[in-house]
Order: C-alpha cells, then sequence, then structure tokens
C-alpha cells in the first residue's frame, strides 16, 4: 500500500521556520495570510500497514514535538485487481 | 580510566573530544557499527551532523548499532555524556527527556556562552568548583531544549538541570535557559555548549576540562556506576526497545 505521512509540529510548539514564512508573505503583496506551520511530507510503500503507527512513533516524527496523520494513497489490494 | 568516542558517519568533533579526554585519562574511538562499547568506562557521543541530520537531527543515529550497545551501558549505570549533536542522537534515542529544536531566530549560532553548573554532584561536574561559572562555546542550529512544562518540572525538581546558560546568554530559547539536562538516575547527559572545544588553554578557555575531568575523577571514586534501579525517561510514549539494525536505513 502507498501511503503519505504528514508530519507537523505539535500545537503549542514555536515553529520560527512558519513564523519566517509569514512574515516573508506581505513582502510578496500576500496580505491576510496567518497561522502558518511548516511540516514534512513522506510517500511510502509499506506491505503491512497495521505496522505504520510503530513506522510513525518510532522514526517519521517525534511524538513529544510533532503530531502526524496518515493518507492511504493506495487502497489495500487496489494491486492486485 | 578509559574513554570510548563514539563516530559515526558525519560526527566532526570526535577529535577534539579525544584530545580532551585524554588530558584526564585514555581515549579510543568507538564505531557506529560496533555491537558493544568495548569495556570502556565512559562513552562520549559528540558533536557533527550524523547521517546528514536527514529526516530530524539525531533520528537515523539514535537507531545505529552502536546506540543499542549505549543503551544497554547507560541502563547498566555507566556514565554517557552527550555534546550538542550528541545531546540530539541520546534524545532520539529516548535516554534523556525532552527534543532539541530549532534555534528561535533560525541562525546558526556560534559564539562562547557562560553556562552555570546547576548540579555539582553529577558524575559531570563533582570537579567543578561550586558557584563556578563555565566559558565554554556554542555552535549549532538546533538547540533549543524542549519538554511538556510538567515534564519540565519534574525534571527540574529532580535536580536534572546539570547546566543553565546564565541570565541573558540563552543562545537558542531553549525553555528555562536549559544547556544541559541529565536522564533521571544521572548517568546519562546530554549538552549543547561544547566543553571538548574548550579544554586546552591553547583555544583560550579551557573549563571544559572540568567536565572531563569529574568523569575520571568520578569513575575512580565510583567504579563508574550508578544504581539506576527501574528509573528511565518518564514521557516516553512507548518502552525504549533495542533497535535491530535492519530498522536502519541510511
Amino acid at each position: 500500500m502507498r501511503v503519505r505521512v504528514l508530519i507537523r509540529p505539535k500545537k503549542g510548539i514555536l515553529d520560527p521556520q512558519g513564523q519566517a514564512v509569514e512574515r516573508a508573505l506581505p513582502a510578496l503583496g500576500f496580505d491576510g495570510v496567518s497561522g502558518v506551520r511548516v511540516g514534512r511530507l513522506v510517500e511510502l510503500d509499506v506491505e503491512d500497514p497495521e505496522r505504520l503507527g510503530e513506522v510513525c512513533e518510532k522514526l517519521l516524527a517525534n511524538p513529544l514535538i510533532e503530531d502526524y496523520e496518515i493518507e492511504e494513497l493506495t487502497p489495500a489490494g487496489a494491486e492486485a485487481r | 580510566m578509559r574513554f570510548g568516542v563514539v563516530r559515526f558517519p558525519g560526527s566532526c568533533d570526535e577529535e577534539d573530544a579525544l584530545h580532551a579526554c585524554r588530558r584526564f585519562g585514555e581515549a579510543e574511538l568507538l564505531w557506529h557499527e560496533d555491537r558493544d562499547v568495548r569495556g570502556v568506562d565512559a562513552v562520549v557521543v559528540p558533536g557533527g551532523f550524523t547521517y546528514g541530520d536527514y529526516l530530524r537531527v539525531g533520528a537515523i543515529a539514535a537507531l545505529s548499532p552502536v546506540m543499542a550497545a549505549v543503551r544497554d551501558f547507560a541502563r547498566e549505570g555507566g556514565p554517557v555524556l552527550g555534546i550538542c549533536n550528541g545531546f540530539q542522537v541520546l534524545c532520539e534515542a529516548r535516554l534523556l527527556p525532552g527534543a532539541l529544536l530549532p534555534n528561535v531566530g533560525l541562525r546558526f549560532t556560534c559564539r562562547e556562552v557562560e553556562v552555570e553548573v546547576a548540579n555539582v554532584s553529577s558524575p559531570f561536574t563533582v570537579a567543578c568548583p561550586p558557584g563556578r561559572r563555565l566559558t565554554v562555546p556554542v555552535k549549532h542550529f538546533t538547540g533549543r531544549f524542549h519538554a511538556p512544562a510538567r515534564e519540565l518540572d519534574a525534571i527540574e525538581t529532580r535536580g536534572q538541570v546539570v547546566f543553565r546558560y546564565a541570565a541573558g546568554q540563552n543562545p537558542n530559547g531553549s525553555e528555562r535557559d536549559i544547556a544541559g539536562v541529565s536522564n533521571e538516575a544521572g548517568n546519562v547527559l546530554g549538552l549543547m555548549p561544547h566543553p571538548e572545544h574548550a579544554s586546552d588553554p591553547l583555544t583560550g578557555s579551557s573549563d571544559g576540562g572540568l567536565v572531563f575531568e569529574s568523569l575520571a575523577r568520578w569513575v575512580e571514586a565510583t567504579g563508574g556506576t550508578v544504581p539506576v534501579g527501574s528509573a528511565s525517561p518518564g514521557w516516553s510514549p512507548t518502552p525504549a526497545g533495542r533497535h535491530t539494525s535492519s530498522a536502519v536505513s541510511g
């Protein structure tokens, strides 16, 4: 199964990168943009989706500072059809 | 007294660490693929950019074979010192509480700072005269220590804050000016400032030498282990299990 893992700084964690992007936007004439947070996106093929949570907790994200979200890109079994 | 300094692909401060260790004992390099720590009395995880700092600083190195051995060594009470990237590796390996985030201001900071020794009875500070401030350099981009507020309270209460940036000198926005923090048992320490770069009068301050001298003295006085008991970093959401080398992707 192909999945996409979205990783973002936990709510409440200061994100200087997001702040820098937010501050840069008005210089380009984009006003009215706020709440910018910068995260990371990882796409991967997994044979055993059951273990994906563990993959995220132990390596892809640091649960102390980051939240993650898993999106299925191809449903299980789609390759066989 | 024999120090082991871990070298990973991407380490860059291991030679200075060896030099600092050799002022107070013998020292040898350990390699990231080693499966034991070769019987050393203390392990130093030095600074650098392990595995290119891919994914998150220290994340890949934390899963390397030598870190499984370091974890066992720490569980048995052996002293482990992580400096800069080494601190990040120890946090990612769940041997220390908290995490390191990019500096407030997003600048790579390279300068001398003054740090206060907040706990003079740790294996890493026993040679520090009470009240003595140490002048040591920092050089990092990802040095902002963070832990949840409740965890920070617990860390402070248990005396796990070993080094604190002197007032007005916090270079990265670390919470509560924390520069160096230990595990609950006290035998694992991580700090962002570089004592190994300030251990020889030739390079200016030699205050950092006190950290290595402390370790050497402490090992000689105690035989080299602290009673660890069941203590473990309290925040870890999962048991800090051993990772196999097959988990290493890089």
